[in-house]
């Protein structure tokens, strides 16, 4: 690992834990989830960084793009743009709930980097093609084929079940 | 045959219930979708599911009987799997049925209902082959969101609509927890094919691997939320008293069973070596989620809630199977969930005949005088309670489910001392079982009361079902018995006798 590696790991690092910490506390619904996209760009670059090329990118989209596009139609048709309108419904028994639980994560996670347990093998490292998508797609179609389709009839459901529920007359 | 599930032909073959079941399902949902919402195209697409869950039976009956196996793969082919399927299946048939009526009296005319029970299903049925924490996690999640939705199809209903929301945000945090838990578990064993996970634990000595305990546990976490285990069964009264009660009573009945089904084979297959590390918690949530269960439920009012209380006792029961982890628990789960199963979509089909439009009429002191009114009715309520209760004789295959957990728990090694509480909550839950007994037969019918509705076809079918092979099947209980301890799961990588030792150490 070079030096030049060792630098943007940290620079991006750094910048996602502070934009997650910023996502947070913010008072407005905009700017946290403005910074929730920088957070998420953030983990985007640290992908491409661990030759997960394609990862990145689908995180970009998907995260980034798609799901922040969602999170502020939600804002923006709650119309809860003002900050000053909303009062902080999290008391201090939830904050120190959360604060214990994140603790308990961090814990894990030392715990994790100091267990000297024959870690998990990891499936050897590929030789790096042109093409990163082969090797989500070989998988995908091959081995989880059958995970992939059941995907299909998941999401079938969950729409038969959201219209079912909203898009009826009440009498 | 032995599938060779690597290739796609004949995974396709290994799994053609299920994919028969869903391929009707989308049929179904055309159907239903075409044309205006009137209660008759409700009841013609309810006629019609139920013919495709009878086609599926008949697929999954021939199938079992074919006597196929498979290779280690993502799916288990094996009669374990078969057994929980009919479980399933009659579960959704009897839920059909019911709402069926339910529907048209409450003029909720939504023909989609069916369809998402069928969904349900299939997520079930899914979960009852899954041998892959993926396929298991994709089969939760097709199952819940199915049942979210039932369970809120009343949208005249307020608390309907709190039921399925409270089930709806608890569903989804749990779901957070068992996603967690499988992601665990993949770190420390780098797979998440069951079988690969206990080979991985066994080889290398993963028995105190603080990342693999931690998954587990939240693997606890977020199926003892499916099958409503005490500490996790606060959803389980809300949702259960504001759901329609036909879904109240699928729920009680096919998603507990599927939900215990894959508890088990997960714990058979993946974990017998960290025995050590899960048997203690395990003996306490079962003790626990029994007295919880047993205990709250003696001042319920309102017979939706008692009987939610009694499914979570009964989740305490069926606990043993899981703490034992072994095939004698694995046949005194089948045997008892047949039992379970029938006495729930009874007694839920007796709440459902009497109650007046609009889910009034539910308070136990409501079927006070019963017996003069309408003795048929009573007597079979009368047969559901004290086949819950696990009484001889009168309350049929109770009585057997129960002593074939206790022979479970009895088996060396013993679990006396969980056997002495399967017992003792039993006795409590003979106050509350009993009182409505003593309520319906023995209490005079105040001169106010309103008479009950005539009851529909379908609902007197059921009743009389359930009523019937509940007590033919406690004079012969034999012939189901076999069945059930021949339907074992196949452990692909594990000898006859489970090891009960933890493995030794690295």
């Amino acid at each position: 690992m070079g030096l030049f590696y060792t630098f943007h790991f940290y620079l991006f690092g750094v910048i996602a834990i502070i934009s997650a910490v910023a996502f947070v506390t913010r008072r407005s619904p905009v700017a946290a989830a403005l910074w929730l996209v920088n957070t998420m760009f953030c983990l985007a670059a640290l992908y491409v960084m661990m030759d997960a090329q394609f990862i990145g990118a689908i995180q970009v989209l998907v995260y980034a793009g798609a799901i922040m596009v969602v999170f502020l139609f939600v804002v923006m048709l709650l119309n809860l743009g003002h900050a000053s309108d909303v009062t902080d419904i999290v008391g201090g028994k939830t904050k120190l709930a959360a604060g214990l639980v994140g603790l308990l994560l961090l814990a894990e996670v030392f715990v994790l980097w100091k267990d000297d347990g024959a870690p998990a093998p990891v499936p050897a490292q590929q030789e790096l093609e042109p093409g990163v998508i082969d090797q989500v797609a070989a998988p995908l179609f091959r081995e989880y084929l059958l995970a992939f389709e059941i995907t299909s009839v998941l999401l079938l459901a969950a729409i038969v079940g959201a219209v079912v529920l909203a898009k009826r007359r009440v009498t | 045959m032995r599938f060779d599930l690597d290739r796609p032909l004949e995974l396709t073959f290994a799994l053609a219930p299920d994919l028969l079941l869903i391929a009707g399902t989308m049929v179904l949902l055309l159907a239903s979708a075409w044309g205006t919402e009137t209660a008759k195209r409700q009841r013609a697409v309810g006629r019609w599911s139920i013919a495709l869950c009878v086609l599926t039976l008949a697929a999954v009956i021939y199938m079992w009987w074919a006597g196929h196996t498979a290779t280690r793969g993502a799916i288990a082919v094996d009669p374990f799997r078969w057994a929980t399927d009919v479980l399933i299946l009659l579960g959704a048939i009897l839920a059909i049925a019911l709402s069926m009526d339910y529907l048209e009296r409450e003029r909720i005319d939504v023909a989609e209902a069916h369809v998402l029970i069928l969904f349900a299903v299939s997520g079930m049925m899914l979960l009852a082959a899954a041998r892959d924490l993926m396929i298991v996690f994709l089969g939760i999640e097709l199952m819940s969101i199915a049942v979210y939705v039932l369970a809120g199809l009343n949208r005249r209903s307020g608390r309907a609509a709190e039921a399925a929301l409270k089930y709806f945000l608890l569903g989804a945090f749990s779901s957070g927890f068992l996603l967690y838990g499988i992601a665990l578990v993949f770190g420390a064993t780098g797979s998440t094919n069951i079988a690969d996970i206990g080979a991985a634990i066994l080889e290398r000595g993963l028995t105190t691997n603080a990342m693999l305990l931690a998954g587990v546990g939240l693997l606890v976490v977020g199926l003892g939320f499916k099958v409503a285990a005490a500490p996790f069964h606060m959803w389980t009264p809300d949702v259960y008293e504001g759901a329609p009660t036909p879904m109240t009573a699928f729920m009680a009945a096919a998603v507990k069973a599927a939900a215990f089904a894959v508890f088990l084979r997960i714990w058979m297959e993946a974990f017998p070596y960290l025995n050590g590390a899960w048997h203690k918690p395990l003996w306490y949530l079962a003790v626990f989620t029994m007295v919880v269960g047993n205990v709250v439920a003696l001042v319920q009012k309102n017979i939706k809630r008692m009987l939610a209380y009694s499914s979570i006792a009964h989740a305490g029961y069926l606990l043993v199977a899981v703490v034992v982890s072994n095939f004698e628990g694995a046949s005194a789960y089948l045997f008892y969930v047949f039992a379970y199963t029938l006495a729930t979509m009874g007694a839920f089909a007796v709440v459902i005949a009497l109650a007046q439009t609009g889910e009034r009429g539910q308070q136990i002191e409501d079927y006070a005088g019963l017996w003069r009114v309408r003795p048929g009715l009573a007597a079979a309520m009368a047969v559901f309670m004290l086949a819950l209760l696990g009484f001889p004789i009168f309350g049929g295959m109770g009585f057997f489910a129960k002593w074939y957990v206790l022979q479970a728990a009895l088996r060396p090694p013993s679990q006396t001392n969980l056997a002495i509480w399967v017992v003792g909550t039993s006795l409590v839950s003979a106050a509350y079982y009993l009182y409505v007994v003593m309520v319906m037969f023995m209490k005079a019918r105040p001169a106010e009361a309103p008479s009950p509705l005539k009851v529909p076809g379908m609902t007197r079918f059921v009743i009389a079902t359930c009523a019937i092979v509940l007590l033919v099947v406690g004079i012969w209980p034999r012939p189901v018995l076999r069945v059930a301890r021949r339907s074992l799961p196949q452990l692909v990588h594990l000898s006859e006798d489970l090891p009960r030792a933890p493995a030794p150490p690295r």
